[in-house]
């Protein structure tokens, strides 16, 4: 898990997580369709991570598939932070 | 299935009469109903006890089935257990959980002893799920583990909670009146008497939002099954043979009315996928079970359609007969979306929690005017008035409020503890729904919006009025102002203008932690996706803040008269 993923992880279990829910979040956990993260609380996250890393993620790139796991959460943030030339 | 053509909506008209679904039933006036028994020992005695009647699959691919014998056997031991536990015929028991076999089964246990049914959206936070089940003085809840949590943050204002009912609580240590119940590891049992209720029993109470105070519980008896037996079969158009699939989740009423009691009560075949939104796994789930219903929401259409209709050519979604959709107004696009991507068009259907039933249709076999909510559904009575004087208009065309003549079966018999509320949805002898519409030439019914400022987000009603209390415990908001604001998706999402105390100044970071904050106290629906941090919020001379300012400000409509309001 890299760097991203684990400040990404720690928010998701702080936030998204009940009190006394002890599920592993891994890389590839999923959290819209598992219903850890909602399709409303997205929004949340999305903020979080547009702070956190100083980017801005148009919606059209928000998909539920692209915030389902911390692996494809990880990409979108890397893609975002390094513009394709 | 079978494959008898759809009867007309004109011949479905002619002579109509509630008592087509008594006799159906085989139900005369003054007999026992029970909602439980219908949907499960009564299809069970037709012949029909080893058809499937739930195929249920979660995000991770555990499947469970159960036939209508088990659905049967089944809710008798959850009816056995909370008869046990000492609860009483009457009593409110909560089920508050997520789409899990038990959420169903429990819902026709509770029935069947005699119980008033309240389920609630299991992600309510705790301050949503204290002010339901205290108006409510709820008796039992029905949890998961993972839910239990918010419970005991609120258990010690709950004195009228006397037990907290685990599904899952497997050998994890429960607290102070918890109980577990291990579904699958107690004696089954074979007979159980169902409560003897009759028409006027209460049956299910869901609770509703409106502009001004606390969500207000919607009550509604064991007769509602005339009408949601019907409208199953002639709206839905339910058949022996179906495989029907309900996006709804029970905490809201489409997941009763349409997600149990319907469909159960026609010996249909549900499926239910427990997990969040994910469009290929929708697609794989239809073709995998052959799905021929599919009852869905505007919000998940639109969903689909950002996803593309590749993705669905992907999936043999051949076995699909019939769309529908509700809890929001379903877009043209929409409509003509589904007609080009799976050759049949989402029908609109337009009901509230209130209504107990689908009340305006796109009826199966009348043209589709997409964008259009369609035509009252025989035996209801459904007109157009004018806002002022509650008299129908004459002509067509004309925007005013949807009203509709009280009476039929499955329309909510009070709110509970609330008469002065109950009685305010009535003027002139109409029922108001509390939205704008048109009615055409044709008798169709064209949606314009709203009536008040409850916000309608992802079809889901949100009051503003609990999110401008939870926002006023923040320790840096002042005042605050919950409004819609159009959402592509969504159709509407919730904005919130807050001014703040002296010592605490506007950052992304505050916004983020009041925005957290509300989705953890109430839910995510009524997170303000957007919150705006002003000097002052309009106000008239007395003090009271004006939500259509702001609003009309959101959706780039004229302010109306701000005469009234007070100067800065």
């Amino acid at each position: 898990m890299d760097e991203v993923q684990r400040v990404i992880r720690d928010y998701v279990v702080k936030e998204y997580l009940e009190e006394g829910d002890d599920r592993e979040i891994t890389e590839t956990t999923p959290l819209i369709s598992g219903g850890i993260v909602d399709s409303f609380s997205m929004v949340s996250l999305k903020r979080f991570i547009e702070r956190k890393y100083d980017i801005q993620i148009p919606d059209a790139d928000a998909s539920t598939a692209a915030f389902d796991n911390l692996a494809s959460i990880s990409a979108l943030v890397e893609r975002f932070r390094k513009p394709r030339a | 299935m079978t494959s008898s053509p759809v009867m007309s909506y004109e011949d479905r008209l002619a002579g109509f009469d509630w008592s087509i679904a008594e006799r159906e039933l085989s139900y005369r006036e003054g007999d026992r109903i029970n909602i439980g028994w219908y949907c499960t020992d009564r299809i069970c005695a037709q012949g029909r006890a080893g058809v499937p009647a739930l195929l249920w699959e979660d995000f991770s691919g555990a499947e469970r089935t159960y036939t209508f014998d088990d659905l049967r056997v089944l809710s008798n031991t959850i009816a056995d257990y909370l008869r046990g536990l000492g609860l009483a015929p009457g009593e409110r028991i909560c089920l508050f959980m997520d789409r899990v076999p038990e959420l169903y089964i429990g819902f026709l246990g509770i029935l069947k002893m005699g119980g008033v049914a309240q389920p609630l959206f299991s992600a309510f936070g705790p301050e949503s799920l204290h002010t339901r089940l205290a108006n409510a003085g709820t008796a039992a809840i029905l949890t998961q583990k993972k839910h239990v949590g918010k419970v005991r943050k609120i258990l010690d204002q709950l004195p009228d909670l006397r037990h907290i009912i685990v599904v899952d609580a497997g050998q994890g240590p429960l607290q102070a009146r918890e109980v577990p119940l291990a579904l699958d590891a107690l004696p089954r049992v074979e007979s159980f008497d169902a409560y003897p209720s009759t028409a006027e029993t209460p049956s299910v109470l869901h609770y509703t939002s409106g502009t001004t105070g606390q969500p207000k519980g919607a009550q509604h008896v064991h007769y509602s099954l005339i009408s949601q037996y019907l409208t199953a079969k002639w709206a839905l158009d339910l058949r022996p043979g179906d495989v029907y699939w309900c996006n709804a989740d029970p905490g809201w009423v489409t997941g009763t009315s349409y997600g149990i009691i319907g469909p159960w009560a026609n010996g249909v075949t549900q499926v239910v996928l427990d997990s969040g939104f994910n469009a290929e796994r929708w697609y794989r789930f239809i073709e995998k079970y052959r799905v021929t219903v599919w009852y869905s929401a505007p919000t998940a259409i639109r969903l689909l359609m950002r996803e593309g209709a590749e993705l669905a050519h992907r999936s043999d979604l051949s076995s699909l007969r019939h769309l529908c959709s509700v809890g929001e107004p379903l877009n043209a696009e929409a409509v003509i979306w589904s007609q080009q991507t799976f050759g049949l068009p989402f029908h609109d259907t337009f009901w509230q929690t209130e209504t107990g039933c689908i009340v305006i249709t796109n009826f199966p076999g009348m043209p589709v005017r997409p964008g259009s909510m369609g035509r009252p559904f025989p035996g209801i009575t459904a007109t157009v008035v004018d806002p002022k004087t509650f008299e129908p208009y004459a002509d067509f065309g004309r925007v005013g409020l949807i009203a509709l003549k009280p009476g039929w079966p499955s329309m909510m018999r009070s709110y509970w503890n609330n008469p002065t509320a109950y009685e305010s949805k009535f003027r002139n002898g109409w029922y108001l729904c509390g939205d704008r519409s048109s009615i055409d030439q044709e008798g169709y019914f064209w949606f314009v919006g709203r009536d008040d400022d409850v916000i309608n987000t992802g079809g889901h009603l949100v009051g503003p009025f609990e999110i401008e209390s939870a926002l006023l415990e923040h320790p840096a908001v002042a005042e605050s102002a919950a409004v819609s604001k159009p959402d592509a998706i969504n159709m509407e999402v919730v904005k919130a203008f807050v001014t703040l105390k002296t010592g605490f100044a506007p950052s992304p970071d505050l916004e983020l932690e009041i925005m957290n904050t509300i989705r953890r106290r109430l839910s995510p629906l009524a997170m303000p996706q957007e919150i705006e941090f002003v000097a002052s919020l309009p106000k008239t001379r007395s003090g009271k803040i004006v939500r259509r300012v702001l609003r009309a400000q959101e959706w780039g409509e004229p302010v109306g008269d701000i005469s009234t309001l007070m100067e800065e």
